[in-house]
């Protein structure tokens, strides 16, 4: 057989489409080429990649004696908590067991309320939730930048709770325990392929067992690409003085703050370029 | 009632209709949240044994949820047709499986039952099949629906383009529209869920769909994701709805929970109808459902989530859907807990869906907290694919940004196309090859060809 039947296939640019521009609009991942009608190696990778990252995110081990060692460096004491679920898989399997704390850890917090009866302003949680990822990264920031506010409105606050495997409404135990007037609860939200990272906030006036989603107000997106801590921290500041005000929080403590989106792409062409003007 | 059944030496009392289904459910986490499932793979094996001995006819006299309590049980049963059931009303559930799997019985034969069958009864079924049967007999089925095209004819697959954008944003929204046409995407629909619910802006996407199906002239239909209400509010100031949207559920409770109602739903419907849109059919509504959805909302009565499912698809067949989906693995890893679940669920809803006679499409999708992947997508892709399924979900990358799911891509409907041989809706198709998107053989052109926007191309480059 003679090798010049054997000819050398050219290297073709599978990832270019000829609208690839048109991903400046928009973070969906638009414009991917093909290779025959499927995925190019290219884009296949990075989608393994960011869910990688995702997942990672989800089952990484949350280092809370690290955050500790630095909130004590701030001069912030902290408590460690444990919900009832007793690893990642209980916790993703049994949304109710992330709820509710653990008996220990229900028995050192009302250890803990017992010497400071009279409660206070303003609890604060740090929770892993399905992101430890995020908690780990920005939870010690919005914590120092919260209690700063805080001090400088007089606000009195508790020692810091670091829950693990916990969800949104073990919020509402812990601050029923503590006798706080209101739960700040920042929690690792569950990863997206484009944010694996993300921190959010739920706040709760007068928490108590019992309560639903209705009564708490919601922050989220908070990372350097979404909403930066110290747009967080505004915010919930916001949140809560409003809330000392009336009493309440929830769909009834409705948001009027301006909304910063920092992730807003930055296009000339806006609206509906498909249709002539 | 209760059921005995005796497996290995063991004695199992199964004591009512509601538990035996529950114990005859193939594993799923939301049963076991629920504390209904099976015990043991014994206990499980003994219930589907005497699920499958049991009298079809059973299931009329014995809910799973009250008549008198739930509205949706009023509907199943008050719509049932005896005259269709005649013909299987002696067979058990184990003689139905094997009536289904025949080679006499095909799309003609199911078709003459399917208003005979109740929710419970399929549900029961797909408890003793496995996922060939799924398969097998789904494939059998062929539910067409028409609008501005035709869908779910034998040979074909339909995708819902869903452009969805973080904060609604026109280009950005169209930047993916563009993107999935030149895909070849966007039969089944144009569908955007939007992520706010605020009326003018809702109004203006609405728009915003009708003003480039027009301009193109594009054999498909749009949609806005939103409350039933809200589009209710829509059509009565006059905007160019072309189908109704509404997730619902298998209880009255959950559907409360998603602030409906049948009358709510029967509103809807008669004012899409007043609309009269459609150019070849009057199929205009459109229907999400997904296992687990009941329990969430602590609204399933003790019902296993794939029973409660199945009833949902009584809601829907009501209405006589253009579109109707299960969104299977968007709930969560506390429902459906790993590819395994997901994948096993999925077919279950295709094939009870079919069964009772709707155009059942599928978004195959995860979150990542589940144990789920690409691979496990394309195993359900490929599997639903050889079932038969009218449509699938198509979104840039399989990444939706707005809902923080993964779901299938454009490049995915591709696939199933190409080694399946499968063709979009007839129309769709005229028109992708008008525009030299597809050539005759299915596949796309050039990466450079812009087709129809070939006139804007210099925003594009």
């Amino acid at each position: 057989m003679s090798n010049k039947s054997i000819k050398r296939i050219d290297k073709q640019a599978f990832d270019v489409d000829a609208w690839h521009k048109l991903q400046n609009f928009t973070q969906a991942r638009i414009g991917l080429g093909r290779a025959g009608g499927s995925l190019p190696t290219n884009a296949q990778l990075k989608f393994n990649q960011d869910h990688a990252k995702a997942r990672d995110a989800v089952h990484a081990h949350i280092d809370f004696d690290a955050i500790n060692t630095a909130l004590k460096q701030q001069n912030l004491s902290s408590i460690h908590l444990h919900s009832k679920a007793k690893d990642r898989t209980e916790f993703l399997q049994r949304p109710d067991f992330g709820r509710q704390l653990n008996n220990n850890s229900k028995e050192a917090l009302l250890h803990s309320a017992s010497s400071h009866k009279k409660g206070m302003d303003v609890a604060i949680a740090l929770v892993d939730g399905l992101s430890s990822v995020a908690i780990q990264k920005y939870g010690c920031e919005l914590v120092q930048q919260l209690i700063f506010e805080f001090n400088k409105l007089a606000y009195t606050s508790s020692s810091i709770m670091l829950v693990k495997q916990g969800r949104v409404a073990i919020g509402d135990e812990i601050g029923e325990i503590i006798n706080a007037k209101s739960m700040v609860l920042i929690i690792g939200e569950r990863p997206g392929l484009s944010a694996h990272d993300s921190l959010g906030v739920y706040y709760t006036y007068n928490p108590k067992l019992g309560l639903n989603d209705a009564s708490r107000n919601c922050i989220s997106n908070i990372r350097p690409q979404g909403m930066s801590i110290h747009d967080a921290t505004e915010k919930i500041i916001w949140l809560v003085n409003q809330s000392f005000n009336k009493k309440l929080s929830g769909v009834k403590l409705k948001d009027t703050t301006e909304t910063t989106e920092n992730n807003r792409s930055q296009h000339s062409i806006s609206g509906n370029f498909l249709l002539p003007k | 009632m209760a059921f005995k059944q005796i497996l290995a030496n063991q004695h199992f009392v199964f004591e009512d209709l509601k538990t035996l289904l529950a114990k005859a459910t193939p594993l799923r986490s939301g049963d076991c949240l629920a504390g209904i499932a099976a015990t043991s793979m014994i206990e499980r094996a003994a219930a589907q044994q005497a699920l499958a001995e049991l009298p079809l006819s059973h299931f009329l006299n014995e809910l799973v949820v009250p008549y008198e309590s739930d509205e949706v049980s009023r509907l199943i049963i008050d719509s049932h047709n005896k005259e269709s059931f005649t013909p299987i009303a002696h067979l058990t559930v184990g003689d139905f499986r094997n009536y289904l799997l025949s080679y006499s019985v095909t799309n003609k034969e199911i078709a003459l039952i399917s208003e005979g069958l109740t929710p419970e009864m399929v549900s029961a079924v797909s408890k003793i099949m496995r996922i060939q049967d799924l398969i097998l007999v789904a494939n059998k089925c062929v539910n067409i629906t028409k609008f501005r095209n035709t869908l779910g004819l034998p040979g074909h697959l339909a995708t819902r383009l869903q452009p969805n954008h973080p904060f609604d944003d026109a280009a950005g929204i169209a930047a993916s529209i563009l993107d999935g046409l030149l895909y070849g995407s966007g039969d089944a629909v144009i569908g955007i869920n939007p992520a706010t619910d605020n009326y003018q802006s809702i109004g203006k996407l609405v728009h915003m769909l009708d003003d480039i199906i027009s301009h193109y002239a594009i054999p498909t239909q749009a949609c806005v994701l939103t409350h039933v209400t809200t589009q209710i509010e829509a059509i009565n100031n006059q905007l160019p709805i072309d189908i109704v949207f509404q997730s619902i559920a298998g209880t009255q409770k959950a559907n409360e929970s998603f602030g409906v109602s049948l009358s709510i739903l029967d509103e809807a419907y008669s004012a899409v109808n007043s609309l009269n849109r459609g150019t070849l059919g009057n199929n205009n509504m459109y229907f999400e459902t997904g296992q687990g959805s009941a329990l969430s909302a602590n609204a399933h009565h003790d019902v296993d989530q794939q029973t409660c499912e199945a009833r949902a698809y009584a809601v829907a067949r009501r209405y006589k859907p253009l579109l109707v989906n299960s969104v299977v693995g968007f709930i969560g890893p506390e429902y459906l807990y790993d590819g395994k679940q997901i994948n096993r669920a999925g077919l279950e809803d295709h094939f009870c869906g079919k069964l009772l006679g709707l155009p059942m499409g599928m978004d195959i999708c995860y979150t990542n907290h589940a144990e789920a992947d690409q691979d496990d997508m394309d195993m359900l892709l490929t599997q639903l694919g050889a079932a038969g399924v009218n449509f699938i979900m198509g979104i840039p990358g399989s990444d939706d940004i707005m809902l923080n799911y993964q779901t299938t891509s454009f490049h995915d409907a591709l696939f199933v196309r190409q080694v399946m041989n499968k063709k979009p809706a007839p129309e769709f198709e005229h028109w992708l090859i008008k525009h030299k998107i597809f050539n005759s053989q299915g596949e796309l052109s050039d990466q450079s060809h812009l087709g129809p926007f070939a006139d804007i191309s210099h925003l594009l480059r």
